[in-house]
């Protein structure tokens, strides 16, 4: 279960990745977020954003266009 | 933070649409933990004044641009105008404007951040904003034009910003 939950749907590049950016600073260590996106673009890029951040991508799921990522604050 | 996660962006153009890819790549780069430094000469000053209302898009050499209904049925939103329009009606005042709300309308519906949005995203994550001091002059702007926290230097201050990291670009 999150800790927190980001909705960046509608949005579109860079948004979704400044957003979590925001959202996670905000968080502690080892606290989760879900990030909900519209933007097919974001499967790569949080994927990416979370390699060069040492983040950690629990899981991504996609629901009829409906992005969701969980991602573990390091 | 390491030096090689600096990067440097030379942005040289000041047209509505040419606003977008510095602003763009340089939030996103902080985001991702780079130390990100913008360099503004000649018309990528434009980007950093108060008042962006005069950033316009230019419709006239500008042939990939297309040239779509932001708005209508379906059909007509899918058909690009761009090569069917000649480029001297272009001339025609207010082309730009008009070309301008078009392009904001369209990017409005598809969740695009305005400029403004990406330049202050990018100034509360501390990417910093260097104004070409000889182009301001040149160009006759006065410091106050611009908005705050941007640095006045020259040539030499860009080669101490990129002196180490991998991305340097110019825009």
């Amino acid at each position: 279960m999150a800790d927190e939950t980001l909705d960046a749907s509608g949005l579109n590049c860079p948004l979704p990745i400044l957003k979590t950016k925001k959202a996670l600073s905000k968080m502690d260590a080892g606290k989760i977020l879900d990030v909900i996106s519209t933007d097919a673009g974001s499967v790569k890029d949080i994927e990416a954003f979370c390699n060069q951040t040492g983040n950690k991508l629990i899981s991504t799921t996609e629901d009829g266009g409906k992005y969701v990522f969980t991602i573990e604050k390091v | 933070m390491s030096d090689d996660n600096k990067m440097t962006i030379i942005a040289t153009k000041g047209t509505f649409d040419w606003a977008f890819p510095p602003f763009i790549i340089a939030s996103t780069g902080v985001a991702m933990d780079k130390e990100v430094t913008i360099f503004f000469t000649f018309y990528g000053l434009n980007l950093l004044l108060k008042d962006t209302s005069k950033l316009k898009v230019s419709p006239i050499g500008n042939p990939s641009m297309p040239m779509k209904m932001p708005f209508g049925p379906k059909w007509l939103q899918k058909i690009d105008f761009g090569p069917k329009i000649p480029n001297v009606l272009w001339n025609i005042p207010g082309a730009e404007s008009l070309v301008t709300w078009m392009m904001k309308k369209t990017m409005a519906k598809h969740g695009v951040a305005k400029i403004e949005e990406l330049r202050s995203m990018c100034q509360e994550f501390d990417v910093k904003f260097i104004a070409c001091e000889m182009t301001v002059e040149l160009f006759g702007f006065d410091k106050s034009d611009f908005i705050d926290g941007v640095e006045f230097a020259g040539a030499a201050m860009y080669f101490d910003e990129a002196s180490t990291g991998y991305h340097h670009l110019y825009m």
